[in-house]
């Protein structure tokens, strides 16, 4: 589905990704994880073709991103962004029709079809009985699911999300997150996710991508790449991995201040 | 659903082209000299008033329409021709043109001077607030536009205070906005292009809804952001440009009038911009006949009176952007 090869890339000539390289099959669920600076966001945005790569290659369902033009990548790409900052009090409804932009004609207007996507997309992320509010006026977490509602009203093959998570309540981001493993499972729509927490990074998706200063360091299950030494060298921080009793997936926590039996202070290399 | 928005359409620009006609009426039977009852026509009066009324209808929708596409463009609910310097570019261009005698080279000569200025202020404004990366900052950009605007201010001065003595009240009455015009080729010219700039931003109104989403996620939906930015420059520019070469400073109104009527038709565009037309049409001929009568036989330039009323308005909206944005 998608494929980078090589990518470097970066914002007037400062750096951040270098020689970037990933296969990304249909209906996968990847999650990209690392420090922040590391790259994640970027990554994303020369996914999406919102920043063109310097150097390398973004193959899309077997042709090249950069001469696709715009309404053909959105039609196949979604995007959430962490934050969409809408001084508008556009209505949810008119939010999420949006979302079918580039799949009208450029002077037509909207069919009976679209609207009917509309109010399936509202249904699948939970907004329809908001969706005459005021986008302005709602939780983070009921703007997040708009937005979402948005991005599937899109039909997209991908979807691409940049912490989707990171302002919600736990209540929220597991309804989220459930709701991107049902598309992800029923739909195959690929999902490429940015994630903080590495718990939650980790039980959703199949495939982890560690990044760490603009470089790939890891790659793979979240059992394989969710290892305390490779923690320790990525974030500077020691951790005890173990097993969440509930899925059998890898478990990591925490050693505040650096607990005794984990791994001595002296030990953590100092991050800079 | 489609049909519900098909109705809540006709019933707002119904009472909004109500109101632009109830306006328009009054303006024309309002004034300082009453209308003769027995041959109406022939003695001027209501010619004169006609030419006014007109004018008035088509500088408060171009105003209007410039408003709400800055708005949207700019994503700042401040923006507006007046605030941004555009305004102040465009009378610039139209001065000049008056001082060193152009008028004299055809009706057409006074909007181009002034569309000249206002493209010129909005690329200039536009390039200093821009980043090496390629966005432009909303706060930058409206900082970039007071300064800009008070320099081409202070140049307009300097323009006005070396006009020929013969020329002087003309200009400075002209610069101070109102809408008695005595030239029906110009007025001609700036209907059409007023009329022709709201055309070709209804028809790309559900791109300024796009727009107003953010640039990046505009990109995302597959907008040409770009093209689409140039285009709604150029449109606001040119409905600017035409207003002031006609009637001169008139502020505020892009920002009063975009508001109020997004209280009754929300935020989309594709309704916005013709409801916002037609009620800043009919706004700004109210205003003027408020402006004929208020102390008659004397008249208050309407610059004053949009001044007067928009001041405390952007105030207002001022105060509320600072309780409800984080930046």
């Amino acid at each position: 589905m998608l494929s980078l090869q090589n990518i470097s890339a970066g914002y007037a000539g400062r750096p951040v990704l270098q020689n970037v390289a990933m296969d990304i099959a249909a209906g996968e669920f990847v999650g990209l994880i690392g420090p922040n600076g590391s790259g994640k966001t970027t990554l994303l945005r020369v996914i999406s073709g919102v920043l063109p790569a310097w150097q390398g290659e973004v193959w899309l369902g077997g042709r090249k991103l950069r001469e696709m033009g715009r309404r053909n990548v959105a039609r196949i790409v979604a995007h959430l962004l962490q934050e969409c900052a809408l001084g508008l009090a556009f209505s949810v409804r008119e939010v999420v029709l949006m979302g079918r932009s580039p799949h009208l004609p450029r002077f037509g207007r909207e069919t009976e079809r679209d609207f009917a996507l509309v109010a399936s997309a509202m249904d699948l992320a939970n907004v329809s009985h908001i969706a005459d509010r005021p986008i302005t006026e709602i939780s983070g977490g009921e703007r997040q699911r708009a937005f979402i509602a948005m991005c599937l009203a899109q039909e997209p093959r991908v979807l691409l999300l940049d912490e989707p998570t990171s302002h919600l309540d736990i209540g929220h981001q597991l309804s989220i997150l459930n709701l991107l493993r049902n598309l992800n499972r029923r739909a195959r729509m690929t999902v490429v996710a940015v994630f903080h927490d590495l718990n939650l990074a980790a039980e959703y998706c199949d495939r982890l991508v560690l990044l760490d200063r603009g470089r790939v360091v890891a790659a793979g299950t979240p059992v394989n790449v969710l290892t305390a030494e490779m923690i320790l060298g990525v974030y500077g921080v020691s951790v005890l991995v173990g097993r969440n009793p509930l899925s059998g997936g890898p478990h990591i926590v925490l050693a505040p201040g650096g607990c005794p039996g984990i791994g001595h202070e002296s030990a953590i290399p100092r991050h800079n | 659903m489609s049909h519900r928005c098909g109705k809540k359409n006709l019933a707002v620009h119904g009472v909004l082209l109500l109101a632009l006609v109830a306006a328009c009426l009054v303006s024309l039977l309002a004034g300082a000299v009453p209308l003769p009852a027995d041959d109406v026509w022939h003695s001027g009066i209501l010619r004169l008033r006609l030419a006014r009324t007109l004018l008035g209808v088509v500088a408060g929708a171009g105003l209007s329409a410039a408003g709400v596409i800055f708005q949207a463009i700019l994503r700042n609910p401040l923006a507006e021709p007046y605030v941004l310097g555009v305004s102040s570019g465009a009378g610039l261009g139209a001065a000049l043109a008056m001082v060193l005698g152009l008028g004299a080279a055809g009706a057409w000569t006074l909007p181009a001077t002034a569309f000249a200025g206002a493209l010129g202020t909005i690329l200039l404004v536009y390039a200093l607030a821009r980043t090496p990366a390629g966005a432009a900052p909303v706060q930058t950009l409206l900082l970039s536009g007071v300064v800009v605007s008070a320099v081409l201010g202070s140049i307009l001065m300097f323009v006005v205070s070396v006009a020929p003595a013969e020329k002087l009240h003309g200009i400075v009455w002209w610069l101070l906005g109102n809408l008695q015009i005595f030239d029906w080729g110009l007025l001609r010219i700036v209907s059409a292009v007023v009329a022709a700039g709201l055309a070709v931003s209804v028809l790309f109104a559900r791109d300024l809804n796009l727009m107003a989403l953010g640039e990046e996620p505009a990109v995302h939906l597959g907008l040409d952001v770009e093209w689409t930015k140039k285009l709604f420059f150029l449109l606001a520019s040119l409905m600017t440009g035409a207003t002031v070469a006609a009637c001169g400073l008139i502020g505020f109104v892009g920002l009063i009038v975009p508001h109020t009527v997004r209280l009754v038709a929300g935020p989309d565009h594709r309704r916005l911009v013709p409801a916002s037309a037609l009620a800043g049409g009919a706004f700004l001929v109210s205003a003027d006949s408020v402006a004929r009568t208020i102390i008659a036989p004397r008249e208050v330039p309407i610059g004053v009176i949009t001044a007067i009323l928009g001041g405390p308005f952007f105030l207002g909206l001022l105060r509320r952007r600072k309780a409800s944005y984080r930046d």
